[in-house]
């Protein structure tokens, strides 16, 4: 990502600039986001958020990441395999629903329950969430997967 | 979810894992771990005979999609229990063939998974209750027919024979869909059982006939009937034991099992009754007649199946009498019998044959009858099954074929003596049909012996012939025992699994109690007609030089197969000529088609309906709604007149994110908040991408294009704003929201509704969605992946 | 606010009409994008505009405003966004194929071989 602001004449104004500013506020602010998008993510069933919003933002997050350090040093920070994302999470959702049929009902129709859990109390089971997982996940990858493709090909 | 269900989609369940040691396990032959799926199968199904035999049914339903009627229920009674058992039988049989058949070099993966998925496929058809599942299985089987079929894939002549079968069996797979559909109109129902039950409501309709046709070209196209038959001789470039299972055994015995259920459903027209006997006795009679002519030992076995299948339909048109007519049940029964018997019969001593064909062919290297001769002594066991089914076929005592072709022949002798429509002159034509077919096969089975076996060596075989090995021989084998075993003792069947399936055909509850016997006593036609069929085939065979030449006046270009060759290639021409004609290969003009009908249609609709406006029942505008929409026309302004990409990359952004800001206004927060997600990583990717594009676009528009351009889009935005104002102003259904809106607690146990909706109520829309994103992921992928190809390499290509 | 919203969405798929109808490709892709959100607005309109609360379950409202079209537009905003990208990375490759993102270049070579 630098590499290609670097050769887009970025670097030969700023070659003195130092990124150490960026590079860590990046750090801090990409724990931030990556948090508020798991808060979005699992409150996605009873206010505003769900595993779309959640997963763009996860993937925004690396995104900023990208932008003050380079793939290779991302790679390394997060080493995560975004086919096995995309793959892990269209599996789940497929496997979900049809998984259904063992509860005896329709294909799709979600299964929940409460559980009592000690110190948090009353805890929803939602398989809906399980099938959430897999949009996260797939959304998360494919936008990681696009903007690594493009940014990192030039070598 | 029930122990049947699992036992339908057992074998594609083990594809997967078949496919996975495919590709480890290197040492064993792949068939070996096949062969238990189908024997657990059948041997599951064995298990159910008990009952069946008692005149029990099973009816188990899984719902799938219920508000629409499709539901997975399986119903099982005798004629379904015996397709099953055939199909998973037939299978570990024919799978214990092939391990001898195939080497370890073929593409034993791909062939095995392909029989898996047209094992599910076919114990779905003859399984399934709802027809609308069983149009599914049905195209399964097709499909993976296909993929057989063109196994070999490097020979030509495999894949026409693929493509012929799939055009034509897809054909009839779709003529019956409209059957169904019209079925489903007439009795609002998928279910054949209510069908049976609502029978009076399709006696009523004036769609009947239609669906009745319909419906049978769907069972002829499969079953191989006049004229489609024309697929079924080429299909036999498969490997044998695809011949032997898919060809002859099972999948084209589907259209048989069709017209079977459909019995009680359509038996009470004539239309159904009529086309299925003639249909079928000009089938037995025309294959057998072109069997013999004939050089090939697969050919003269694909000729012959289509004739016995023929001969299989018209029994069970004289059976349709039995239902329709209340008069002579007993005889017309009969004739359900034989068919069921027969299909049995036929299934055991074809197979046989089959496999005793690919013997031939794997030790002497031809299957030309030209090359084989002389061969009994060399190949005594291959002999011995040869002269055993091969005699079951041309129905000389004392194999099963006997039974049932003296079942059949008493069945067209009554239907000669019976008095039915307008037809009845023409009565004495049926078992004159069908002693000319029966003759043609005594004469062929004959040829298939004497050609083979007897004779002189002709030392003319690619590889020195001698008797095949163990594995190959054990499933004929098998089959041939069964073939002896039934001719004998045929009531071992009867009561247990011919009297259930034919009640099933007919309809009813009353047990039939059949003894099937070898002797009718002399008073009996059938005896007399099996003598002469014995006599004149003898003496037809004999003198078969003599009278040969009448093949020669069947000149090429009056066959079926022609016709079909040339309707492929001007199909072809034609299309291509119409698509030649529109497409100019440049994007904007298709764009300006679609755009320009868009408008057409919109003003034509106008000019019709009216539509009607009015212009109340507006939200309040606030001061920052008309500053975002300010915002978007100045951006769209710039975006229109710059030449910059970056400014116009810069300006997509700020709509994009005043239509978040839109949103929010809207009460609608999930959108805005996916709306600025996307809209960051997107104006990320433009920028991204921005360094690879090209620096200024070399594209020069005349004023007459950009004149064009204007008056289209013009037009289009006029067309969407009226017809936005007139969707506002008129609603003619009740919004389906407020359903939503009063089940997301009580059903989903959520409290966003919008998520719920989404994965939830319409979770079917969010599973393809997320199948488009992950594809555009992976299309993404292979397009930044791909090698770049020289444009040096681009011409070898193309020349 | 209805009629503002239609009214706009039509300028929006107007544009993105004149825009998709160009020569360049980049501007093809701009006019996509600018297609899904006239689109988008005016599935919006159609659930009626600032009716009811935010679509999220709370004992103290009664009416909601339509949920429905916004599940309809969030599935449509992720659709219209891998569409953009692979169309994106689509004139990439093809600039680095042929040299050019003139639709009128691309024509390919007529099948008469």
């Amino acid at each position: 990502m630098k590499s290609t602001l670097k050769r887009a004449g970025y670097s030969k104004v700023q070659r003195q600039m130092n990124d150490v500013f960026i590079q860590f506020t990046s750090k801090v602010i990409f724990l931030i986001i990556l948090l508020f998008s798991v808060n979005l993510f699992m409150a996605g069933h009873y206010t505003p958020g769900g595993g779309f919003v959640g997963g763009l933002l996860a993937a925004s997050a690396i995104i900023l990441l990208l932008m003050a350090y380079d793939y290779e040093t991302v790679k390394k920070m997060i080493p995560v395999n975004f086919h096995l994302m995309i793959s892990l999470g269209l599996a789940l959702a497929i496997v979900v629903p049809t998984l259904l049929f063992f509860f005896g009902v329709p294909f799709f129709t979600h299964q929940h329950t409460y559980v009592n859990v000690p110190v948090f109390g009353e805890v929803a089971l939602h398989t809906a969430v399980i099938f959430d997982v897999g949009v996260f996940l797939t959304v998360a990858g494919t936008s990681l997967l696009i903007v690594t493709l493009v940014g990192g090909t030039e070598k | 979810m029930t122990l049947i269900h699992f036992a339908i989609f057992l074998p594609v369940i083990a594809a997967i894992a078949i496919a996975i040691i495919y590709r480890y396990v290197k040492d064993v032959h792949l068939g070996w771990f096949v062969l238990p799926i189908p024997a657990v199968i059948v041997a599951y199904l064995f298990s159910l005979i008990p009952s069946i035999a008692n005149n029990q049914v099973f009816h188990h339903t899984l719902n799938l999609m219920p508000r629409i009627g499709l539901n997975f229920d399986v119903y099982i009674d005798g004629l379904g229990l015996l397709f099953a058992i055939l199909i998973s039988g037939i299978g570990a049989l024919v799978v214990l063939y092939s391990i001898g058949y195939l080497s370890k070099d073929e593409k034993l993966g791909n062939f095995y998974v392909y029989l898996l998925i047209f094992m599910t496929a076919m114990l779905g058809v003859v399984l399934s209750d709802n027809i609308l599942m069983l149009y599914f299985f049905w195209e399964l089987t097709s499909i993976s027919s296909f993929l057989l079929i063109a196994f070999w894939f490097t020979k030509e002549k495999s894949v026409y024979g693929a493509q012929k079968s799939m055009l034509i069996t897809f054909f009839g797979g779709f003529m019956m869909l409209g059957g169904f559909v019209i079925l489903h109109l007439i009795t609002d129902t998928f279910s054949i059982r209510e069908m049976i039950a609502n029978v009076d409501l399709i006696m009523a309709s004036p769609l009947t006939p239609l669906a009745v046709v319909l419906v049978l070209l769907g069972a002829f196209t499969k079953s191989a009937q006049f004229p489609f038959y024309i697929w079924l001789p080429d299909a036999m470039e498969a490997p044998t034991p695809v011949s032997a299972y898919l060809h002859s055994a099972t999948m084209v015995k589907a259209g048989l099992y069709l017209v079977a259920r459909f019995t009680p459903v359509f038996a009470f027209s004539e239309l159904w009754v009529w086309l299925i006997l003639v249909i079928g006795l000009v089938t037995l009679f025309w294959a057998s007649f072109n069997a013999i002519k004939q050089d090939d030992l697969k050919a003269i076995l694909a000729y012959s199946t289509v004739s016995q299948l023929g001969l299989i339909m018209s029994l069970l048109g004289v059976g349709a009498l039995a239902v329709s007519t209340g008069a002579n049940e007993q005889i017309f029964t009969i004739a359900v019998v034989a068919a069921v018997f027969h299909i049995i019969n036929h299934a055991t001593f074809k197979g046989a044959l089959f496999m005793v064909a690919g013997i031939l062919d794997h030790e002497t290297g031809t299957r030309s009858m030209k090359k084989l001769g002389g061969l009994m002594t060399l190949m005594p066991i291959t002999f011995t099954m040869t002269l055993v089914t091969a005699l079951s076929m041309a129905g000389i005592p004392p194999f099963n074929g006997f039974l049932s072709k003296e079942l059949f022949l008493e069945a067209m002798f009554e239907i000669s003596n019976a008095n039915f429509s307008a037809l009845a002159d023409w009565n004495v034509l049926f078992p004159i049909l069908a002693i000319v077919g029966s003759i043609f096969t005594f004469v062929y089975s004959i040829k298939l012996i004497h050609g083979v076996f007897f004779g002189k060596r002709t030392h003319d075989t690619p590889k020195e012939p001698h008797e095949a090995p163990k594995l190959l021989l054990a499933s004929p084998i098998i089959l041939s025992a069964l073939v002896i075993i039934f001719g004998l003792f045929p009531n071992i069947l009867s009561g247990s699994i011919i009297d259930p399936a034919a009640m099933g055909i007919l309809g009813t509850d009353t047990a039939l109690n059949t003894e099937i016997s070898h002797w009718h006593g002399f008073n009996n036609p059938a005896l007399w007609a099996t003598v002469a069929i014995v006599v004149i085939g003898t003496v037809l065979y004999l003198f078969r030089s003599s009278w040969m030449f009448i093949y020669d006046y069947h000149k090429e270009q009056f066959t079926l197969n022609h016709l079909y060759d040339q309707g492929l290639i001007y199909s072809q021409l034609g299309s291509a000529k119409a698509t030649d004609g529109i497409m100019s290969g440049f994007l904007r003009d298709y764009m300006v088609y679609i755009f320009g009908f868009f408008v057409v249609f919109g003003i034509v609709t106008t000019f019709y309906t009216g539509l009607p406006i009015t212009f109340d029942d507006f939200a309040q505008v606030g001061i920052q709604d008309m500053a975002l929409v300010l915002i978007i026309l100045v951006s769209l302004a710039i975006i229109m007149m710059t030449r910059s990409r970056m400014v116009s990359i810069i300006m997509l952004g700020a709509i994009g994110f005043s239509m978040a800001l839109f949103f929010a206004f809207f009460r609608a927060p999930d959108l805005a908040l996916t709306q600025l997600a996307i809209e960051t990583v997107t104006t990320t990717l433009f920028l991204v991408c921005f360094y690879h594009l090209p620096k200024r676009s070399k594209h020069e528009e005349s004023i007459k294009f950009k004149f064009t351009n204007f008056i289209v889009s013009v037009g289009v935005g006029a067309i969407v704003i009226l017809f936005g104002l007139a969707a506002y102003s008129n609603r003619l259904f009740d919004s389906i929201s407020q359903y939503h809106i009063d089940n997301v607690y009580d059903l989903a146990a959520g409290g966003n509704m919008v998520n719920v909706i989404l994965v939830d109520f319409r979770g079917y829309d969010t599973l393809m969605e997320t199948l488009v994103f992950g594809i555009a992921g992976i299309g993404i992928y292979a397009l930044m992946k791909a090698k770049v190809s020289r444009k040096d390499d681009d011409n070898e290509e193309h020349a | 606010m209805e009629l503002i919203t239609i009214i706009l969405s039509g300028i929006l798929i107007a544009s993105a009409t004149y825009l998709i109808l160009s020569k360049s490709v980049l501007r093809i892709i701009i006019g996509t994008g600018i297609l899904s959100h006239g689109v988008h607005l005016m599935i919006l309109t159609m659930g009626q505009l600032k009716r009811g609360s935010v679509p999220v379950l709370d004992d103290a409202v009664s009416t909601y405003s339509d949920p429905l079209p916004q599940a309809l537009i969030l599935t449509a905003i992720v659709i219209s966004f891998a569409l953009t990208a692979f169309s994106l990375v689509l004139l990439l490759r093809n600039y680095k194929e042929l040299g050019t993102d003139n639709t009128e270049d691309m024509k390919g070579v007529p099948h008469d071989d």
